[in-house]
């Protein structure tokens, strides 16, 4: 009965997800809108009995706002000249380039905004510092083909462009249903596990080994030294780093286990402090904290990993925690651990580095699994749900991936479309 | 009150940022630089206070004569050392304007300049000291690599097995005399970088792309705050 209301569950939100990434493709499979303002047109028609150059002029020339901006760009788009010929090369090709100007409304003469090189028929005009483009300002745009000797064709104008800020990036449209989806996902799985539904979560033997590994600590009389990585306090990786950390120094509290946080930020620093003192404060042992237990050392990689070996070498802790997000130094630490003889755990999501750890370290927690850090040691519903979400999303992608495997194959572009991110 | 304001002020921080993510106006293009001047302030104001930590804690292992209080000291003086350098550093040039004269080339100066020129005592320091440290550190990595590889690449089980044979060809392949053995060895080096080996990187970062989202949605939501402080319990 469980196992058949969790598939009717999985099925359903599979639906509702692959619902929700089609809306932005039926929405977004439309033609695209014709210029805002202006028409093109030729201003100066080649007089009766005169033939046209034979550069011909370039057709279809459009300039539009461009969009999903803040304004003040100008999107000009044109056909290649029937004279441009670029795979005759620089020298024989007739066409030498094509001349964009534009005139303002308080302007008595056309400005050369750019002449692109023959094969070109694009430009985004920003504006310069002698010339700037303003919002909901009036331009007009004129394109020439230019030949040998300057020879210009007639000329090609729109008038009546208008350049603005958007209020929201259509482009980033489909970011926003993923987020959202994913979101209604994590929602969903959390209130089911608020209702009480058991939550099934593998065995991570590096989290597992937390409490053997501060055990030993204890034993041996030894500090244990925990290390938060080398990245900022806004990244992932660092605030998984002081879950796990706070955890920590809450059974060194209640063991009086001495405890090493050397630091490479001084913002983590701060957290750590505060995560280490209200651990103590919850273990019982207020007065066993100081503050040089959590300490900044430098923001120099190699000065950090040379105090901290130093540290190694002369404290010998027993136990080394290595999470957060390491870079070459990772092997350093790790050997210099291994050769003082302490356990070792580590946890990165860092991929260059995990083979270091691997290789050095008796529990390497990798990637994910990092994260997964706070739900796996607590055990609340909240947090285990959240990693129920996580795991549905993976096969989401799983399935996504292969679709695009499909629709590459196919030659169904659009659906590769859906998913680019600008 | 304690727990609850920083987590208001995450989420609604939090989902201010996703929301100004989708909006180009330049309102909102100000805004994001704005929280981004502030951080850079923040900062900036954490380094001086973990400057104070190192300070006091070093200074204390002075004062009390402990073990090692040697290195305390090295430290202590590398850190004013570099401070003072680096507020007043100097130079020697071959001339300079004085009151609207300028003294001829045989005259030697000094005038003060901030410690970043180059040439300049301050960067003699890094570029002397600090730098050659920071590459003999580096240069460890060499024998620590071998010395976890001696340790490690034993074949013990199959999977070993597969380790050794993989690592081994990598190696070999990514040097010069790789190719003079077989010029297919860097290319079966190759093979296994780009294939089975950015597979299953590829694959872990899926997993860590899809953990970072979730533990940011956490955060925001309010429902993640061992960042908070504390054992979590």
């Amino acid at each position: 009965m469980g196992l058949r209301a969790e598939s009717r569950s999985w099925g359903i939100g599979i639906f509702l997800v692959l619902t929700l990434f089609f809306i932005p493709a039926l929405a977004s499979a439309k033609e695209p809108a014709p210029p805002e303002s202006g028409e093109a047109k030729v201003e100066a028609p080649t007089p009766e009995g005169e033939t046209v150059s034979p550069l011909g002029y370039p057709l279809n020339f459009t300039a539009v706002d461009n969009p999903n901006d803040d304004g003040m760009k100008i999107k000009l788009t044109w056909e290649l000249s029937p004279g441009d010929q670029p795979e005759l090369g620089k020298k024989e090709n007739p066409v030498k380039g094509y001349r964009v100007s534009r005139l303002g409304p308080e302007e008595a003469e056309w400005q050369l905004v750019t002449v692109q090189p023959p094969g070109i028929a694009y430009f985004l005009d920003e504006g310069t510092e002698e010339f700037p483009l303003e919002n909901d300002v009036l331009y007009d745009y004129k394109i020439e083909v230019v030949g040998e000797g300057e020879i210009l064709s007639p000329p090609i104008v729109q008038k009546g462009i208008v350049s603005s800020q958007q209020f929201f990036n259509t482009d980033r449209i489909n970011i926003l249903v993923c987020v959202i989806a994913y979101l209604c996902i994590l929602l969903f799985y959390i209130f089911r596990a608020r209702k009480g539904h058991e939550l099934f979560v593998r065995r991570i033997a590096g989290l597992d080994a937390v409490d053997e590994a501060i055990g030993r600590a204890t034993e041996m009389g030894r500090p244990i030294l925990f290390i938060t990585g080398l990245h900022d306090v806004a990244d992932i990786s660092t605030i998984a780093a002081i879950t796990i950390l706070g955890k920590v120094a809450r059974k060194t509290a209640e063991y009086e286990t001495p405890l090493l946080v050397p630091n490479y930020d001084p913002m983590v620093m701060l957290v750590a402090q505060e995560t280490v003192k209200q651990a103590y404060l919850e273990g019982g042992h207020p007065d066993a904290y100081s503050d040089d237990m959590v300490f900044f050392l430098t923001t120099s990689q190699f000065g950090f990993v040379a105090a901290v070996d130093g540290i190694m070498v002369r404290e010998k802790p027993a136990t080394n925690f290595y999470m957060g997000y390491y870079y070459a130094e990772s092997l350093i630490l790790a050997e210099t651990g291994a050769d003082t003889g302490a356990i070792q755990i580590a946890g990165t999501d860092s991929v260059t580095q995990l083979p270091f750890f691997i290789t050095s370290c008796d529990y390497t927690i990798i990637g994910e699994e990092l994260y997964a850090a706070s739900a796996y040691l607590s055990k609340e519903p909240l947090q285990l749900g959240s990693l129920k979400a996580q795991d549905f999303a993976k096969v989401i992608i799983g399935v996504l991936m292969l679709t695009g495997i499909a629709a590459t194959l196919f030659g169904w572009m659009w659906v590769v479309d859906l998913f680019i991110a600008r | 009150m304690r727990r609850e304001v920083p987590v208001l002020i995450c989420a609604i921080m939090g989902v201010a940022m996703i929301i100004q993510f989708f909006i180009p106006h330049p309102v909102s293009q100000a805004i994001y630089k704005t929280v981004i001047k502030w951080f850079i302030i923040i900062v900036t104001f954490a380094m001086v206070l973990g400057l104070l930590s190192l300070t006091r804690m070093h200074l204390t292992k002075l004062r009390r004569g402990d073990k090692d209080w040697f290195f305390s000291l090295v430290t202590i003086s590398s850190l004013f050392v570099n401070l003072l350098v680096g507020f007043f550093s100097f130079r020697i040039t071959d001339s300079f304007i004085f009151e609207g004269l300028k003294v001829p080339f045989n005259f030697f100066t000094i005038s003060f300049a901030t410690g970043l020129a180059a040439g300049s005592p301050f960067m003699n320091l890094f570029d002397y000291i600090q730098v050659p440290m920071q590459a003999t550190m580096f240069s460890l990595l060499a024998f620590f690599i071998a010395s976890a590889s001696f340790r490690t690449f034993r074949a013990r089980t199959v999977e070993a097995t597969l380790l050794l044979v993989a690592a081994l060809i990598v190696m070999v392949g990514r040097v010069p005399v790789g190719h003079m053995i077989s010029t297919s060895i860097p290319a079966l080096s190759d093979w296994i970088l780009v294939n089975p080996n950015m597979a299953a990187k590829r694959g872990i970062m899926i997993g860590v792309g899809l953990g970072g989202i979730s533990m940011a949605l956490k955060i925001i939501l309010g429902i993640e705050r061992s960042w908070l402080g504390g054992g979590g319990e």
